[in-house]
């Protein structure tokens, strides 16, 4: 403190650190400590706060998973909707993956640097286009009577026009669209620093392009790797735009679930009891990702 | 890579192509229907070719009142999230080292919780002091993540800053104010505008926070989830077009910029390790 002091002076360090304490407290701290206390009170009427009725209880979170049934594989709904975003979230970061892997390979390291530039631009541009109106193109493409299905019953591939949105396929799709490219970014950071020295070793050694990239490339672009699943499954199992623009009643997301017990059921103790559930959620995937791929929070950041 | 096979290669470039026709081919659909007479966004059937969706934009004064409320909120977070990002950051450049990446994990975990749920606690917190919904909440929302953007952007130039010069500054009698106006404000300029433009940007396109915080206040992007659900007509492609074309051009300049910005670091580093080597030279 007295560092600081020494450097800006009494004032500008007061300002400082009081403005930054406003932020932290007021701003981030304090409404998400406000959130969870909240969740474990029972939902009474504004006039009755304080009163008998108005008492501490686990009932926001255990409601979620009662009437569970693991003899009959049966869930409620609310349990439904949240074990669908946990494998919803995950297949779309393994999807993003997957379809980026091969993308980040070629732009950091085979293009020539006038091609990886021109590339980058490519895929910065969709980048920052807002994601509603990224979610909005497929809902277009989607549509039933949209391009998607008039080109596929063109070329003769189906026999009637498909449904897209009243599947998961349509959610999935989308999410894919939408974050893939907080996979491809880190992707492409990571691959970019290896040394080509140790692929062509492994090259004149004899070693096949799997071999290769099981061995060198993806043990070096851990960091990347966790990076974008961090990013791409934290986005997905909080997205709302696009399984409310892309997905039917059957589909519905946990965040779906959250915005309906605020603002539908008027129940927000739990609302707020699912909304800790679902930052629980996130928070634990990224400590597992840190764990695996052990990577630091500053390395995330960027 | 010469000694890949060319078969290997050509699936590779294969892919390439699809990949980037998979990743631009929608956003030009979405726009080129804008110009389909269809009552419904699409491309097929294509019924005529016409312009009068952007008069049914122009036309539509629900439009005009979310395209308000969102730049007023996005000047509300400049105001609030660059003074604050700045502080952030120089408070962060000057504590202790164990201290340092404790601010630091505190500082940067609102750009790691769900947008949904930091406008849920915002909504929670401010409820229970009285506050209820509305912009002002929605600016108070998104700013407690913006500002980590901003605080990270003011960071980043903020460690190649010369110290010196501030003590210099202080040894020949300058006030600690003065300090700050002549040299570290001025030194610091580039990142504070880029964070201010970054900080628009993130609240002018914010959905989530503001889905939960905004009360019954409806800004651009709220507009255009509800045309999708309700009332959907090619005027949303023609909004989504004209929004864009000004991304794009604003993706461009940003890459522009960003590329001198690192050209110049580059070259600063060169002559940095060249004074290195004459040093060097120079005691041998």
């Amino acid at each position: 403190m007295s560092e600081l002091v020494k450097r800006y002076g009494l004032g500008i360090t007061t300002a400082m650190v009081l403005v930054t304490a406003f932020w932290l407290i007021v701003m981030v701290v304090l409404p998400a400590l406000v959130m969870v206390e909240y969740s474990f009170h029972t939902n009474v009427p504004v006039t009755k706060r304080g009163g008998p009725e108005d008492y501490y209880t686990l009932d926001n979170y255990l409601s979620l998973v009662r009437g569970t049934d693991w003899s009959t594989w049966t869930f409620p709904n609310d349990f439904r909707v949240f074990l669908r975003t946990i494998w919803g979230a995950a297949l779309v970061t393994l999807l993003s993956l997957v379809v980026c892997y091969p993308v980040a390979w070629y732009v950091a390291k085979l293009a020539k640097p006038q091609r990886a530039a021109m590339l980058l631009l490519l895929l910065v541009i969709p980048f920052w286009v807002n994601e509603i109106l990224r979610t909005f193109a497929w809902y277009i493409i989607l549509a039933y009577q949209g391009p998607l299905n008039a080109a596929l019953l063109g070329i003769g591939i189906l026999e009637k026009p498909v449904r897209w949105l009243s599947g998961s396929g349509g959610v999935l799709i989308g999410m894919v669209y939408a974050f893939l490219l907080f996979m491809m970014f880190p992707l492409i950071n990571a691959i970019e620093t290896l040394d080509m020295n140790q692929v062509e070793a492994a090259e004149d050694l004899g070693a096949p392009w799997w071999q290769i990239h099981r061995r060198i490339v993806i043990p070096h672009a851990k960091p990347g790797i966790a990076v974008g699943c961090i990013m791409v499954f934290v986005l997905a199992a909080s997205s709302y735009i696009v399984p409310s623009l892309l997905g039917s009643p059957g589909t519905r997301w946990f965040t779906e679930t959250i915005y309906v017990w605020f603002f539908e059921g008027q129940n927000w103790p739990r609302g707020s009891a699912y909304a800790f559930i679902l930052l629980g959620l996130c928070v634990g995937f990224i400590m597992l990702m840190m764990r695996i791929f052990r990577v630091g929070l500053a390395d995330i950041a960027k | 890579m010469t000694t890949r096979t060319s078969a290997s290669d050509l699936i590779l470039r294969l892919y390439l192509a699809i990949f980037f026709i998979y990743l631009l081919l929608p956003l030009a659909v979405m726009g080129i229907a804008t110009f389909n007479t269809s009552k419904f966004p699409t491309v097929t059937p294509w019924l005529g070719t016409t312009t009068q969706w952007f008069g049914a934009l122009m036309a539509d004064n629900q439009m005009w009142v979310g395209l308000t409320n969102s730049v007023i909120v996005g000047i509300a977070v400049i105001l609030i999230s660059v003074p604050i990002g700045v502080a952030a950051a120089m408070l962060l450049d000057g504590v202790h080292r164990r201290a340092k990446s404790m601010l630091y994990a505190v500082m940067v975990s609102p750009l790691l919780t769900p947008g949904v749920i930091i406008g849920i606690s915002t909504l929670v917190f401010w409820d229970r002091l009285g506050v209820k919904g509305g912009l002002h909440l929605s600016v108070i929302g998104q700013s407690s993540f913006i500002i980590a953007y901003v605080m990270l952007m003011v960071s980043a130039r903020l460690q190649r800053f010369d110290r010196t010069l501030e003590e210099a500054a202080l040894d020949l009698g300058g006030t600690h104010m003065q300090v700050f106006r002549r040299i570290l404000f001025p030194y610091l300029k580039p990142a504070v505008f880029a964070g201010a433009v970054l900080a628009f940007f993130q609240s002018f396109e914010n959905y989530n926070t503001t889905l939960f915080t905004r009360g019954t206040d409806v800004t651009l992007t709220v507009y255009i989830a509800s045309k999708v659900r309700t009332g959907l007509t090619p005027a949303v492609n023609a909004l989504a077009l004209i929004l864009i074309a000004i991304t794009i051009a604003g993706a461009i300049a940003y890459e522009i910029s960003r590329r001198q910005a690192a050209a110049e670091a580059a070259a600063a580093k060169k002559r940095a390790a060249e004074a290195d080597t004459m040093a060097e030279l120079k005691i041998a």
